[in-house]
């Protein structure tokens, strides 16, 4: 089954919505998680990703290939991630564009870097070991921004771009990440969704974020634990109305709501997909 | 002639990265020169506290019983000071702190809870058998099946996913399994030692308290010995055991994923 032949909306995958997700009918509607969590031997976990598997599409979303660290993919890591690829045959495999290993420590998050020519080839290779690894086009997301970097040498756009370009990836466009950045640091939300490389998007990503509890609005986070904000559906219904439908995911990790109020989210998102504006353009 | 090497020189990149990690866990000020203006940034806050916050997450995750007897307070008290020791090897954050238990076992502040690192590292033999290869456990009828002396020469291999330990210091066992239940005994504490075995024959991990023959019958069988002689380790280690009970209880706890018959035994026994 693919996701591109009518690009619809999913669900992030919690266990907490195992049983749910496996009798979900909702015309579509396919699942994502992170691939670390069932790279097990065996057990109940990858039981549930193997049944849920069977009724819907699935895709596997790493955050741990550190394909921004100036180091190849660990060979281990990428090596289970392929073997869980031929497992779990996923619709789509993405990964991020951030490190989160380095000499032999996992920090667990998606830390930022300076933007420059030489990470740019960096990045550009390990994509491409990734790629071959697996045997298929990976996407790269946009992280969220909350630091100021010196140091840029390259637009972040135009560095997915060429990453894009160079590698033959495809893109994943977190929208609540451009909505966060843009607060956080200052840029135009608008621009960035606007200047994205529409014909490179293979999936988009919407999520919910907080205010920095002691900074408030200054210092936004991308929390994964609150609704998908209206400022952000804006942008998305903006970015689908101008590069068209592509296969939508609500990611929420925290603060977990009933499984009906997720389904309400992703619903609407299918209602931005379906809209004639989207098929339009 | 050959090729003059080039001393390997650290890449712009590769000096971020290092300032990066190390600010990441470093105390606030103490950040080298090349990122010590990121550091200064309130934001910086948001990376440390995200990755501050996925290591105790997943000790809180790994160490259920643990938590229970000691509060998440405490226990993400200690585990901030383990991550900063030893921040996870792999992004697999089930297998983080596997070495948590003999952390506890040194860490001062839990000396009034001599228990707490045995407890830890039942709850970490939960988290192997849970992610253990699927296998069918033995039948119990397909060792019943056996004649004596074939049964005595068979070797039963413990199922890929049973773990199992014995505890001189007192009643892990108990104390373990009363903090993974959703409503434990209240019956009195007896102060003894326990072992312990967890099998998961189908999809949960399940547990039961097992001897201190069992637990020797279970280390003969790991390593290959015959059924034959692991009772002999089994009635050495505890020479009250009740062996006929005690293979019953395995066999029917799925304790076993695999029979091998001594074909060549039986064929020497045959041919006299």
């Amino acid at each position: 089954m693919s996701l591109t032949t009518r690009p619809s909306a999913g669900l992030g995958l919690k266990p907490e919505f195992y049983d749910a997700a496996l009798a979900c009918s909702a015309k579509g509607v396919w699942f994502e998680v992170h691939p670390e969590n069932y790279m097990v031997a065996g057990g109940p976990r990858l039981g549930w990703l193997e049944a849920i598997r069977a009724r819907h599409p699935i895709a596997l979303h790493g955050v741990a290939l550190s394909l921004a660290a100036d180091a190849e993919p660990d060979a281990a890591h990428l090596a289970r991630l392929a073997s869980l690829a031929r497992r779990i045959e996923p619709a789509l495999v993405s990964e991020h564009l951030a490190w989160s290993n380095w000499r032999g420590a996992y920090l667990p998050d998606l830390l930022p870097f300076p933007r420059t020519d030489a990470a740019l080839a960096r990045i550009v290779d390990n994509v491409c070991r990734t790629q071959d690894a697996l045997g298929r086009r990976i996407a790269i997301e946009n992280p969220a921004h909350y630091l100021a970097l010196a140091g840029h040498q390259w637009d972040e756009v135009d560095f997915l771009a060429e990453l894009a370009r160079r590698s033959g990836c495809g893109l994943l466009l977190d929208v609540n990440n451009v909505h966060v950045g843009a607060c956080n640091l200052a840029y135009s939300a608008e621009a960035y969704v606007d200047a994205f490389p529409g014909a490179h998007v293979m999936e988009v990503h919407l999520a919910g974020h907080t205010r920095d509890p002691k900074l408030g609005d200054a210092l936004l986070i991308d929390s994964h634990d609150a609704p998908v904000a209206e400022p952000v559906w804006a942008l998305y219904e903006r970015l689908i109305a101008r590069i068209g439908p592509r296969p939508t995911l609500i990611e929420r990790d925290g603060n977990l709501p009933a499984f009906a109020a997720l389904m309400a989210e992703r619903d609407r998102a299918e209602g931005v997909l379906c809209a004639p504006l989207g098929k339009a353009a | 002639m050959h090729a003059v090497e080039q001393p390997l020189r650290a890449g712009a990149l590769a000096r971020f990265q290092d300032a990066f990690a190390q600010a990441l866990f470093a105390p606030p000020a103490a950040p080298r020169d090349e990122v010590a203006a990121l550091a200064a940034q309130p934001a910086f806050a948001v990376y440390r506290n995200t990755v501050l916050k996925g290591c105790i997450d997943a000790l809180v995750a790994n160490y259920p019983a643990v938590v229970r007897l000691t509060g998440e307070d405490w226990l993400r008290e200690a585990a901030a000071i383990y991550a900063r020791e030893a921040p996870p090897a792999t992004p697999m954050l089930l297998e983080y702190g596997s070495d948590f238990a003999a952390f506890l076992a040194r860490f001062a502040p839990a000396a009034e809870l001599p228990y707490l690192p045995d407890v830890a590292r039942l709850d970490r033999l939960w988290t192997q058998a849970h992610t253990a290869p699927s296998e069918d456990a033995v039948e119990p009828a397909a060792v019943a099946r056996l004649a004596p002396e074939a049964l005595a020469s068979a070797v039963l291999h413990p199922h890929a996913a049973a773990r199992w330990a014995w505890f001189d210091s007192g009643p892990i066992y108990s104390i373990w399994s009363r903090n993974r239940a959703i409503a434990p005994s209240q019956a009195a504490l007896e102060w003894k030692p326990e072992g312990a075995l967890l099998v998961r024959p189908h999809d949960a991990v399940e547990w039961l308290a097992l001897d201190e023959g069992g637990c020797a019958l279970l280390d003969a069988c790991a390593e290959g010995r015959t059924l034959g002689d692991a009772a002999g380790a089994a009635l050495a280690a505890q020479p009250d055991l009740d062996l006929r009970s005690l293979m019953s209880a395995l066999l029917d706890a799925g304790a076993f994923g695999r029979l091998s018959l001594q074909h060549q035994a039986t064929s020497c026994k045959e041919s006299i």
